[in-house]
C-alpha cells in the first residue's frame, strides 16, 4: 500500500498542472445538462422542484454533485495506481458485466443494471475507463507494437471482450460505442486499411439496403451499386495502394470499357443481364490481377484482389446479415435511410424529436416553454433524446452552442493526449476523445434522424447517475495523468 | 518510451472526423431550424387544442326599433378526428337517434385525412334537438374526440324583407381562402345587410387554449388561459326601413312582379325596399335551408333577384323631370318655353305619339300631362345645337350624359346592399358603334321619354324623387340606419350634388305637383298632404308596358320619395299610382295610426289584383320554425320510440 501513499507535495501544485480548459468544459456541460433536463421534466417553474431529489432534475444535481466529489478524489489518487492496477481493474470490471448480464433484472429488455440499494448502477458505462486503462496499459509495454498478427490479436481482445459482455447485457448500443477504440489503435499504428475496409462495409451495406427496391440491369439496385463501388476503389488502390500504374490502369480500361459497351448495348434494346455482366468483368479481372501478383508488389496487390473477392462477398450476403437483426433494429436502420416512412410506428420518435427541433427556429421556445418535449411528444426526452429539449427551447443557437461545447471538449482531448510524453497517457486521452466522439455522433445523429436510433446517452447532459460518473471518471483520470506530465 | 512521430500526422484524421461530425450537424440543424419548413405548425398543433367561442351574432332592428332578426342557440355535434378514441356505437346511436350505418359512415368519411384534417373541429350532425343535447351532454364523457359546439339560428319576426336582410349559410373553400377569420363550418352572411354588414354583424370569435400531451390528455390552460380571448358579440344594427311599410308594400305587391323604393330624401335612409314576388327570410334558416334555396334559385319568378336595387328596367315617363331639368341648366328652354303639341312629336318624318291635351305648352302643364312632344322638341333642340352652344351633335350628348350620370343614372348609387346595377345612360361612343356612325337627334330622340337605350333601377327612379324632394341634392341611399354603438358609417352620410342649379328645381316639383292636382297622378292624391308626382308607362320588349310611379311627398319639407316599378302591368296611373298612394298614406300617417279601414280594404283590393297569371303565392315559409320542427321527420319518429326505452330504463 505504500506506493499507494498519496503525494502531498503534488496536491499543492495539482492547482497549477490541472487542465483548466477541460475542467470549465465539463463544468457548463454538467450545469447545462442539469438545467436542460429540469426544463424537460417540468412545466412550472419552482425552487423545489429544482432541488426535489424526487424528481429528475433534483437526482441529476446529486449525481452532478456527487461526480464533482468522485473528480476530486480521482485528482488526488496518485498517477501510478491507475497504471499499475489497469489489468485487475479491468479484469474486474469484467467479472462485473458477466456477473451483471446473468443476474441483473430485465428492465425493458436490458439486463444491465445492477441494484445496489436504493441507487442502480450500470457496470457498461464504468467498464469504458476499465477498457482505456488497459488498452494504455498494454501499449506501454515495452516493445508493443502494432505490426504482427498476435498484437492485432490482443489488442482487438481487449477490445472486444467488454463488447461481447454487454451484448450479453442486451445493451447493443452501449457495445457499439467500444468500437470507437478502433481510432485509438490506428493512431498508435494500425494499418490504415482496416478503417479503409470498415468505412467501405459502411458504405456497402448502406447502398445495399437503400437501393434494395430498385433494379439495375436486371438485378438489385444496391448489389449493383455495390459492385460499381468496389471496381472503382480497386482501381483506386491499385493506383494509390500498389502504386501500379500499369495495373490500375489495365482494369479501369477493362471496367470502364465493358461498362460502356452495356450501356451502348442497353441503349440499343440489348439487355444485358447483371449478375452475367458483373460476374464475367469481376472474374476476368480478379484472374488478371493473380496473374498481376506476379509483376508487382505482391503483398499489396494481393491484398487488393482480396479487397475486391470480399467486398463482392459481403456485397451479396449485406441482405441476410441485415434479415438476421432483430425487427427493430432493421426497422430503424430502413427508417434512418428513408427506405420506409413510418411517422406513426418506427419513425415516431425521430418524427416528433425533429418536429422538436425544427419548430425551435433560431432561438428557440425559451426555457420551459417546450411543448413537444415537455407534453411528452419526444420520447426519453430527458436521457436519450435531451438534445430536443435543448434544441425546441434555445434553438439554433443554443443547439450549435452545444455541439461546438462538445468539439471543444473533444479536441481539447487530443490536445491533451498529443502533449502526453508517455503511451500511457496518451492512449488514454485518446480513448477519452473517441468515446466522447462516438457518443456525440450517435446521440445526436440519431436525435437529428442522420444515424438510425441506438440507445446511448449524449456525455454528461442525459439523465442518469452511470452515465454521469462514466464520463467523470473517464475525464479526470485524464486530468489527473495530465497534471502529472 | 519514444514518441513516434511518423504516427502523429494520424491526429488528424481524428481532428478531421470531429469537425466532420460538427459541420454535418450544423448542416442538419440549419436545415431543421431555419429551413423551410413548417416544423413549428407540427409542433403547435400537436401541442394545443384550440377551442373557439363563438359570440353572439348582431341583431337587427327597423328604424321603429322593431326586433327583426333574433339569435336561437343551436347545437352541432363536432369531432376532432384525431382525439377519436374506440367507444360505444350502439350507445351513441340511440343517444342521438340515428341509424348506425348512418354514423358509422358519416364518421368514416369525415376520418378521411386527405380531405378533412384531423386537428380541427369537423362537424358530424349539425342543429340537434334540445332534448337530444340534452341526453348526449349528460354522457359525452364516454365519447372521446367527440363535442358539441354551440351555433347560432337566425329566427325572424317579420315574413317580408327578406332581399334587405339576406340569409347566412355555411362558409365555403373560397371563404375560407379570402378570409382568416373562417373556419369549416362556420357562418357568414349570404344576401343583403347580413352579407354587406358581415363584418360588423359576426363580432369576434373567442379562443380557449389548451395543451395535450402525446396521450391527448388534456394538461391545464396554456400560459394558464393568459392567450386565451373572449368573444366579442357582433354589432347591432339599426336599419333605416319601416317594417310595418315593408310589410304593406309587399302586400300591395302580391301576384304581382316588381319593386317598391321608398326613401327619406334628407337622410337617403331607404323606408322599404319590396321587390316581388319576396319570400320568407326563415325559408333560408336551417337543415331546410339548402332545399329551400334551390328552389328560390330556380323558380321561374326569380324571387331571390332584388327588383330594387337589380333590375334595370326602362325608366319611361318618370324619367321627364330630368329632361326638365337639363334643359333649364343648358338655356334650351325658359319656364316659358311651349312647345306644340300634335297628339304628338311629328318632325322629320317621325312620329313620336302622345295623348289629347291643350297645345303647345310650357314646362310645367307638360310635365303635369306628361307631354312626349314636349321634352322631344326640347331634346331635340339640344341635340341639334340650337343655341350654337356645342361643338356637335355628339358634344350635346356628352354633356346631357354628363348631367343625367350627376343625377345618379348610370352608375351604381352605391347602396350598402350585395347586387346592385347600374341601369344604363348611353354616351357618344355607344351610338357611335350602336348606329355605326350614322346618328342624330332623331334617332335616339326616345332617350328623352326614358325610352330607348336608357335602363334605370327602381333604386335610381326613387333617388331621382329624393332630389327633387331635396330640389337638387341626395344622399347615397342606404338600409342601415345605424350600426348600435359605432354610429352611422361616412359612406352612408354622403352628399351628392347634381350638376343642376337649385333654383330649377322648384319648377319641376310645381310641374309634378300639378301632375297629382290635375294630371296623370290624381289616383296619388292624398287629403292633407301635397303629393307631388310624375307617371310612367313604360314600353318594353317583354310584353305589355310597365306601370310606373316616381315622386315624393309633402310638396314642401318632404318626408318620403318613392318609386313604384309593376312589371306588364299597363298605364302608370291603373297599378302604380294606387299602391304609391297607400304606401305614402300609411307612411305619412305612421303616428296616426296608419291606413284608415276605407284604406286597408283598397290595400286589400289592390294586393288581390294580380298581373301575373296562375300566380301562387308559394315563398313563404309553412309555419315560425321551432327547434324540434327543425329537425327531421324521420329523427321524430325515432324520438317516439327512444323516449319510450329511456323511461323505462328510467323505472328500472
Amino acid at each position: 500500500m505504500s506506493q499507494l501513499r498519496i503525494n502531498s507535495a503534488d496536491d499543492k501544485s495539482l492547482p497549477r498542472y490541472i487542465d483548466w480548459v477541460t475542467l470549465v468544459l465539463y463544468f457548463v456541460m454538467v450545469v447545462a445538462g442539469a438545467v436542460s433536463i429540469y426544463a424537460a421534466t417540468n412545466s412550472h417553474y419552482t425552487l423545489e422542484a429544482l432541488f426535489s431529489f424526487d424528481q429528475n432534475s433534483g437526482k441529476q444535481l446529486l449525481w452532478a454533485g456527487l461526480s464533482f466529489v468522485l473528480g476530486l478524489a480521482l485528482l488526488l489518487i496518485d498517477k501510478r495506481l491507475y497504471d499499475a492496477y489497469a489489468y485487475p481493474f479491468y479484469a474486474l470490471m469484467i467479472v462485473l458485466l458477466v456477473v451483471t448480464a446473468f443476474i441483473a433484472p430485465d428492465i425493458k429488455g436490458s439486463r444491465s443494471w445492477l441494484s445496489l440499494g436504493p441507487v442502480s448502477l450500470q457496470p457498461a458505462e464504468f467498464a469504458k475507463s476499465a477498457t482505456a486503462l488497459c488498452l494504455a496499459k498494454l501499449f506501454d509495454t515495452y516493445g508493443f507494437k502494432l505490426n504482427n498478427w498476435k498484437s492485432y490479436a490482443i489488442a482487438g481482445g481487449i477490445i472486444l471482450l467488454p463488447m461481447i459482455c454487454i451484448v450479453l447485457e442486451h445493451e447493443t448500443g452501449s457495445a457499439l460505442v467500444y468500437s470507437s477504440l478502433l481510432l485509438v489503435l490506428y493512431r498508435e499504428g494500425m494499418s490504415g486499411l482496416v478503417l479503409f475496409a470498415l468505412a467501405s462495409v459502411v458504405a456497402y451495406a448502406i447502398l445495399a439496403l437503400k437501393f434494395a427496391s430498385l433494379t439495375l440491369l436486371g438485378i438489385p439496385m444496391g448489389i449493383a451499386l455495390c459492385f460499381i463501388v468496389a471496381m472503382v476503389l480497386t482501381v483506386a488502390m491499385l493506383l494509390f495502394y500498389c502504386r501500379s500504374l500499369t495495373l490500375g490502369r489495365n482494369v479501369a480500361f477493362w471496367y470502364g470499357g465493358t461498362g460502356l459497351l452495356v450501356w451502348l448495348l442497353s441503349l440499343a434494346g440489348v439487355s444485358v443481364n447483371g449478375w452475367v455482366y458483373f460476374g464475367l468483368v469481376i472474374a476476368v479481372s480478379v484472374l488478371y490481377l493473380l496473374f498481376g501478383m506476379l509483376r508487382d508488389d505482391l503483398r499489396r496487390v494481393a491484398l487488393t484482389t482480396g479487397f475486391l473477392v470480399a467486398s463482392v462477398a459481403f456485397s451479396l450476403v449485406v441482405d441476410y446479415a441485415f434479415s438476421s437483426m432483430a425487427m427493430y433494429q432493421q426497422k430503424r436502420i430502413l427508417v434512418t435511410l428513408g427506405v420506409e416512412d413510418d411517422p406513426k410506428g418506427y419513425g415516431y420518435n425521430v418524427r416528433q424529436s425533429q418536429i422538436a427541433i425544427g419548430s425551435g427556429g433560431l432561438t428557440g421556445k425559451g426555457f420551459m416553454e417546450g411543448t413537444q418535449t415537455k407534453l411528452k411528444f419526444v420520447p426519453e426526452q430527458h436521457t436519450d433524446f435531451i438534445f430536443c429539449t435543448i434544441g425546441e427551447e434555445q434553438g439554433f443557437i443554443g443547439s450549435m452552442a452545444v455541439l461546438l461545447l462538445f468539439a471543444a471538449l473533444i479536441l481539447r482531448c487530443i490536445v491533451i493526449a498529443e502533449r502526453q510524453h508517455s503511451t500511457f497517457a496518451r492512449v488514454y486521452c485518446y480513448c477519452v476523445a473517441c468515446y466522447l466522439l462516438f457518443h456525440l455522433f450517435i446521440n445526436i445523429g440519431m436525435v437529428l434522424g442522420i444515424t438510425p436510433v441506438i440507445g446511448i446517452p449524449l456525455p454528461l447532459f442525459s439523465y442518469g447517475g452511470s452515465s454521469m460518473w462514466g464520463f467523470t471518471l473517464l475525464l479526470f483520470i485524464m486530468l489527473r495523468l495530465d497534471a502529472d506530465r | 518510451m519514444e514518441k513516434d512521430y511518423s504516427l502523429e500526422k494520424r491526429k488528424w484524421l481524428v481532428v478531421a472526423l470531429v469537425v466532420a461530425v460538427v459541420v454535418l450537424f450544423a448542416a442538419k440543424l440549419y436545415d431543421l431550424q431555419l429551413g423551410d419548413n413548417n416544423y413549428g405548425d407540427a409542433a403547435a398543433s400537436n401541442a394545443y387544442l384550440n377551442r373557439t367561442i363563438y359570440p353572439d351574432r348582431g341583431l337587427i332592428y327597423d328604424r321603429e326599433g322593431r326586433l327583426v332578426v333574433y339569435n336561437q342557440p343551436a347545437y352541432d355535434l363536432v369531432i376532432i378526428p384525431k382525439d377519436l378514441k374506440a367507444f360505444d356505437t350502439l350507445d351513441l346511436c340511440q343517444t342521438l337517434q340515428v341509424p348506425i350505418e348512418e354514423l358509422r359512415q358519416r364518421i368514416n368519411t369525415l376520418k378521411d385525412g386527405r380531405k378533412y384534417s384531423g386537428y380541427v373541429q369537423q362537424v358530424l350532425m349539425r342543429h340537434l334537438a334540445p332534448e337530444v343535447i340534452g341526453r348526449l351532454q349528460e354522457k359525452l364523457f364516454r365519447f372521446p374526440g367527440f363535442y358539441i359546439a354551440q351555433r347560432v339560428l337566425r329566427q325572424y319576426n317579420y315574413t317580408c324583407g327578406a332581399n334587405i336582410l339576406g340569409d347566412i349559410r355555411e362558409v365555403n373553400q373560397n371563404d375560407i381562402m379570402a378570409d382568416d377569420y373562417y373556419r369549416p363550418g362556420d357562418y357568414t352572411g349570404d344576401l343583403g345587410v347580413e352579407k354587406s354588414y358581415e363584418h360588423w354583424l359576426r363580432g369576434v370569435k373567442g379562443k380557449e387554449i389548451f395543451m395535450r400531451d402525446a396521450f391527448g390528455r388534456l394538461q391545464g390552460r396554456f400560459h394558464d388561459g393568459r392567450d386565451d380571448v373572449a368573444p366579442e358579440a357582433g354589432k347591432d344594427l339599426k336599419l333605416s326601413i319601416d317594417f310595418e311599410l315593408q310589410k304593406l308594400g309587399e302586400h300591395l305587391m302580391e301576384g304581382k312582379i316588381g319593386a317598391i323604393v321608398a326613401i327619406e330624401p334628407k337622410t337617403g335612409e331607404v323606408l322599404c325596399l319590396v321587390s316581388s314576388p319576396g319570400y320568407d327570410p326563415a325559408l333560408l334558416v336551417g337543415r331546410e335551408r339548402s332545399k329551400n334555396y334551390a328552389m328560390l334559385l330556380t323558380n321561374h319568378y326569380k324571387p331571390l333577384y332584388d327588383r330594387a336595387i337589380m333590375a334595370s328596367y326602362p325608366p319611361g315617363s318618370t324619367f321627364k323631370p330630368t329632361q326638365g331639368l337639363i334643359f333649364l341648366q343648358e338655356g334650351i328652354i325658359t319656364t316659358e318655353t311651349a312647345y306644340p303639341c300634335s297628339r304628338g312629336f311629328i318632325s322629320g318624318g317621325m312620329r313620336v305619339g302622345c295623348h289629347g291635351h291643350g297645345s303647345p305648352l310650357p314646362l310645367k302643364p307638360a310635365l303635369a300631362t306628361s307631354c312626349n312632344a314636349y321634352f322631344c322638341w326640347g331634346f331635340k333642340r339640344m341635340m341639334d345645337n340650337g343655341h350654337k352652344k356645342y361643338a356637335s351633335t355628339r358634344d350635346a350628348f356628352e354633356v346631357w350624359k354628363r348631367h343625367m350620370v350627376s343625377m345618379g343614372y348610370g352608375y351604381r348609387l352605391g347602396i350598402d346592399l350585395p347586387g346592385e346595377s347600374r341601369g344604363f345612360i348611353p354616351n357618344s361612343n355607344f351610338y357611335d358603334k350602336m348606329k355605326k356612325g350614322q346618328w342624330n337627334s332623331y334617332s335616339i330622340i326616345s332617350d328623352a321619354i326614358g325610352q330607348g337605350e336608357i335602363l334605370a333601377t327602381p333604386l335610381q327612379i326613387a333617388n331621382l324623387g329624393a332630389t327633387i324632394a331635396n330640389r337638387g341634392y341626395y344622399i347615397t341611399p342606404h338600409v342601415v340606419k345605424e350600426i348600435m354603438g359605432v354610429g352611422i358609417l361616412k359612406k352612408n352620410r354622403e352628399r351628392h350634388d347634381p350638376t343642376i342649379d337649385k333654383r330649377y328645381y322648384d319648377d319641376i316639383a310645381m310641374g309634378m305637383r300639378m301632375a297629382v292636382t290635375g294630371g296623370t297622378c290624381r289616383g296619388a292624391n292624398l287629403p292633407g298632404f301635397e303629393v307631388c308626382g310624375k307617371t310612367g308607362t313604360a314600353q318594353n320588349p317583354h310584353g305589355r308596358d310597365h306601370s310606373v310611379f316616381m315622386g315624393f311627398a309633402p310638396m314642401n319639407d318632404p318626408q318620403i320619395a318613392i318609386c313604384v316599378y309593376v312589371e306588364n302591368a299597363g298605364f302608370g296611373a291603373t297599378f302604380a299610382v294606387p299602391i304609391a298612394s297607400l304606401v305614402l298614406d300609411q307612411y305619412l300617417n305612421r303616428n296616426n295610426g296608419g291606413l284608415s279601414p276605407a284604406r286597408q280594404a283598397a290595400a286589400n283590393a289592390m294586393a288581390s289584383r294580380h298581373t301575373v297569371p296562375g300566380y301562387t303565392p308559394i315563398f313563404s315559409a309553412p309555419k315560425r320554425p321551432d327547434t324540434a320542427a327543425d329537425s327531421p321527420s324521420t329523427a321524430a319518429t325515432h324520438s317516439k320510440t327512444d323516449s319510450a326505452t329511456v323511461k323505462s330504463l328510467d323505472k328500472q
